[in-house]
């Protein structure tokens, strides 16, 4: 020990004065060599810690605006870097408006590079205007749902309406762009995007999904297609054998699914006229039904496979003999099966009882309410899924199919007119159900979970239709 | 070293009697904001402030918005608490701890002492057994999902369960037999496994050896030495690996999601086990609910302080050995 103790001030800037001949070092103060003009170790540090926060807040809080944005919104083809700050407000550098455009991951190949062409060709028609598609994967209703609550959200948008973004003013009202046009849009689309008497969006695709089964595994058991639940019951039973299942309808099991359907084929829906539905004697019994179907058929009903129900892989690749899936898989089904694959409407609950049904789905597109170019989104929108019959064309029928909102689109897709394909239109005119607006993801996650207890742990059918109905009823009365 | 002249060795003098004492403090003072600085803005703008928000909005009606629009009072706490899919997921997080929490102590335990008894390359086998506590809990959940207990017959785990002569199971779906928890639980013993390994390694080697010496001319048997020395001693690591353990599975959301849950369109098995984070996020997520998630996330907050302070004040936590 020698006399290489210097003393530091501690940090609260107190001097320890030590004692005649004491050494001791006090616990809060450390012991180094400070001068007051040379550049030393801890003057260096200090600088450089200021430097590297400074950084940092600047990059914080220049970086926010866009960072958020494009987090969220891979600007694929775009061959400006990440994070710059073209993706969020429309930076009018020389009359330059740039619109965000947002959709879900299609399964579909070609889809992107479709909807990337699109949005080019519309700067070819509006030269100031540039659209910005961002490809969605994962769960696009998440992603969306959180940029539609800040200030990233994207100019234009696809999703399916409920209530709660027009409260929010998410959404606007798009009557004035159909002008003419609105004749030849199918009703029941218009239905689905109206709220309050007002049109808040314009529907891109119609979808619906059907039991697809294979026809020479039918045949060799000797199964007819089946148009009751029971039937459809049977059919499980004697295809499902070894390593091939007799159904598959998602990897919870079915559970999604049946939800939906077996409340439809009963006769009923979600709500009628504002008023649940689904508590009605005739859908307690089809549940009560559909529990007992379930329990025997679980080991049957395929179950954690790779991909969902929406992609046709299970029913291609012969993991399963028959699958609900989208009329969008059918080229996909086409290519691997060629014609050994017929289509059928979800089966009624029972012979004269129910109906047969499907859901009568798509996408519809949507201007973001508190955007920053509403016209411009709004004109955009009237240019490409309004008055485009072309891209309407390519879109619902070149990669997937999809059934064309409007009537007389609907009525020259020569794909549409021929086979399995037409078997499938007409299916979703006479048993489509459409969504309902007043419907919100509130409601449905309450709906769910009763139809998971009901079907996976045994529950009592009518108490639990019952605790989702009251709180359903909540959130209706909170839209009134 | 060469002397410095502005400086004098103690013991003989004072610090430093110096006319630029005011300087020299607000020197110190900068050199503090510059280094604590940063950090305290940060944790100011995404902590406390977000926490400031969550609560105000806790007490107004939020949907589809994080401003507040109409002011509800407790109402969301009283719904929330009303819920029987929040009691639920507190269930759901009860069974989860109690799997977790003791297997999890168990097995890191066991593996700090192996490691420790490792005479050659210790650093080795630490490092090893580390490593998980790296990767992400997403990617190994997806590999747990999709690759090791996906439900056909090339699964790994069906797989190897055919060499035993089973037939393929399906792990993540039916809800009985419960083999989700299997999945749900192994990965995240995987992940945590070396952490806590650690940290019970530098609570074993705090323990003084000449106890063990001791032990050992008197004849204890391994089994003695272990229960009588080794796990005494090791009281505030375990009391302290027992909170973390018993706090991060109240926060446990990555590997139910992942695992459980569907994306678009509405399959999902997450309905199966859904601990209270899972359900918030779906209330506010996918529900817009903002109002009702806020006051679940601070009822699942109170719970989890007031189990801690309960637990710190049943063992003792902190206390120290005084002797």
């Amino acid at each position: 020990m020698d006399l290489d103790w210097y003393e530091r001030t501690s940090v609260s800037g107190s001097f320890e004065t030590p004692g005649e001949g004491e050494n001791v070092v006090s616990t809060n103060s450390q012991w180094i060599a400070v001068t007051g003009h040379r550049l030393t170790r801890r003057s260096f540090f200090t600088a450089a810690a200021v430097a590297a926060g400074t950084g940092l807040l600047a990059a914080c809080s220049g970086g926010g605006g866009g960072g958020g944005g494009t987090a969220a919104q891979p600007t694929t083809g775009a061959a400006k870097p990440a994070g710059a700050a073209a993706t969020t407000a429309p930076a009018t550098t020389g009359n330059a408006i740039e619109l965000n455009h947002w959709y879900h991951q299609y399964g579909e190949a070609g889809t992107q590079q479709a909807a990337m062409k699109y949005a080019a060709d519309y700067s070819k028609v509006k030269p100031n205007v540039k659209v910005n598609v961002g490809w969605t994967p994962g769960d696009y209703g998440a992603k969306l749902n959180s940029a539609l609550l800040g200030s990233d959200a994207p100019d234009v948008f696809e999703t399916q309406l409920n209530r709660d973004m027009v409260r929010a003013g998410q959404v606007v009202p798009l009557d004035d762009i159909y002008g003419d046009l609105k004749s030849d849009f199918n009703e029941v689309g218009l239905r689905a995007n109206t709220v309050d008497g007002k049109l808040y969006g314009v529907k891109m695709i119609d979808d619906t999904s059907l039991v697809y089964y294979r026809k020479s595994l039918l045949d060799k058991a000797g199964v007819t297609p089946p148009t009751t639940l029971d039937e459809l019951g049977t059919a499980i039973d004697k295809l499902g054998s070894g390593q091939v299942k007799g159904m598959y309808m998602g990897n919870d099991g079915g559970v999604g699914v049946l939800g939906d359907e077996i409340l439809w084929s009963s006769g009923h829906d979600y709500l009628k006229d504002g008023k649940i539905d689904f508590t009605h004697d005739d859908v307690v019994a089809a549940f009560t039904k559909a529990q007992q179907f379930f329990k025997d058929r679980s080991p049957k009903i395929l179950s954690g496979a790779p991909t969902d129900w929406w992609d046709p892989t299970a029913f291609t690749t012969g993991l399963s003999a028959i699958q609900w899936t989208g009329l969008w898989a059918m080229p996909a089904i086409k290519k691997a099966l060629g014609d050994d694959f017929g289509v059928l409407p979800w089966p009624a609950i029972g012979a004269g009882q129910g109906t047969p049904s499907t859901f009568w789905g798509g996408w519809s597109q949507f201007v973001y309410g508190k955007g920053k170019s509403i016209e411009e989104a709004k004109a955009y929108v009237k240019w490409l899924w309004i008055e485009n019959k072309d891209v309407q064309k390519d879109w619902s029928l070149s990669y997937g199919f999809h059934v064309p909102p409007r009537k007389t689109s609907a009525a020259e897709a020569e794909p549409l007119k021929t086979g399995p394909a037409k078997e499938a239109v007409d299916i979703l005119s006479k048993y489509g159900v459409p969504g309902n607006p007043a419907w919100t993801n509130a409601m449905g996650t309450a709906y769910k979970d009763a139809i998971t207890n009901i079907l996976k742990n045994g529950a009592d059918v009518k108490a639990e239709l019952t605790g989702a109905a009251s709180k359903v009823q909540a959130e209706l009365d909170k839209q009134k | 070293m060469s002397t410095i002249p502005s400086v004098q060795p103690i013991p003989t003098t004072l610090g430093r009697a110096m006319p630029a004492g005011r300087r020299k403090q607000w020197g110190t003072t900068m050199a503090f904001w510059a280094f604590v600085g940063p950090m305290a803005l940060g944790l100011l703008v995404f902590t406390y402030l977000p926490i400031v928000w969550g609560f105000i909005l806790s007490l107004y009606e939020a949907r589809r918005t994080v401003t507040p629009t109409e002011f509800v009072g407790l109402q969301n706490y009283t719904t929330m608490i009303g819920d029987s899919a929040f009691r639920q997921s507190l269930l759901t997080f009860g069974i989860f701890a109690l799997f977790i929490v003791p297997t999890t102590f168990a097995f890191s335990l066991g593996l700090a002492l192996l490691v420790n008894s490792v005479t050659h390359a210790q650093a080795f086998f630490r490092s090893v057994f580390f490593i998980p506590t790296a990767c992400s809990y997403v990617v190994a959940s997806l590999v747990w999902k999709l690759n090791i207990f996906n439900g056909l017959p090339f699964g790994l785990a069906n797989q190897v369960l055919h060499i035993f002569g089973v037939d393929p199971v399906v792990w993540i779906g039916p809800p009985q037999p419960p083999l989700y928890w299997v999945v749900l639980v192994t990965v995240r013993l995987w992940l945590q496994v070396g952490f806590y390994m650690i940290l019970f390694l530098a609570g074993l080697q705090q323990i003084d050896q000449t106890l063990y010496e001791a032990a050992r001319v008197d004849g204890a048997s391994r089994r003695s030495t272990f229960m009588h020395i080794t796990f005494p001693l090791l009281r505030n690591t375990s009391v302290a690996v027992t909170m973390l353990l018993l706090i991060a599975a109240f926060q446990a959301f990555d590997e139910f999601y992942n695992i459980l849950s569907g994306a678009i369109a509405g399959s999902s098995n997450i309905a199966l086990a859904r601990p209270p984070l899972v359900y918030l996020y779906q209330v506010s997520i996918s529900d817009q609910d903002f109002g009702r998630g806020s006051a679940g996330a601070f009822i699942l907050a109170a719970i989890i302080i007031v189990i801690t302070v309960i637990q710190g004040r049943v063992v003792g936590f902190g206390r120290g050995d005084r002797r």
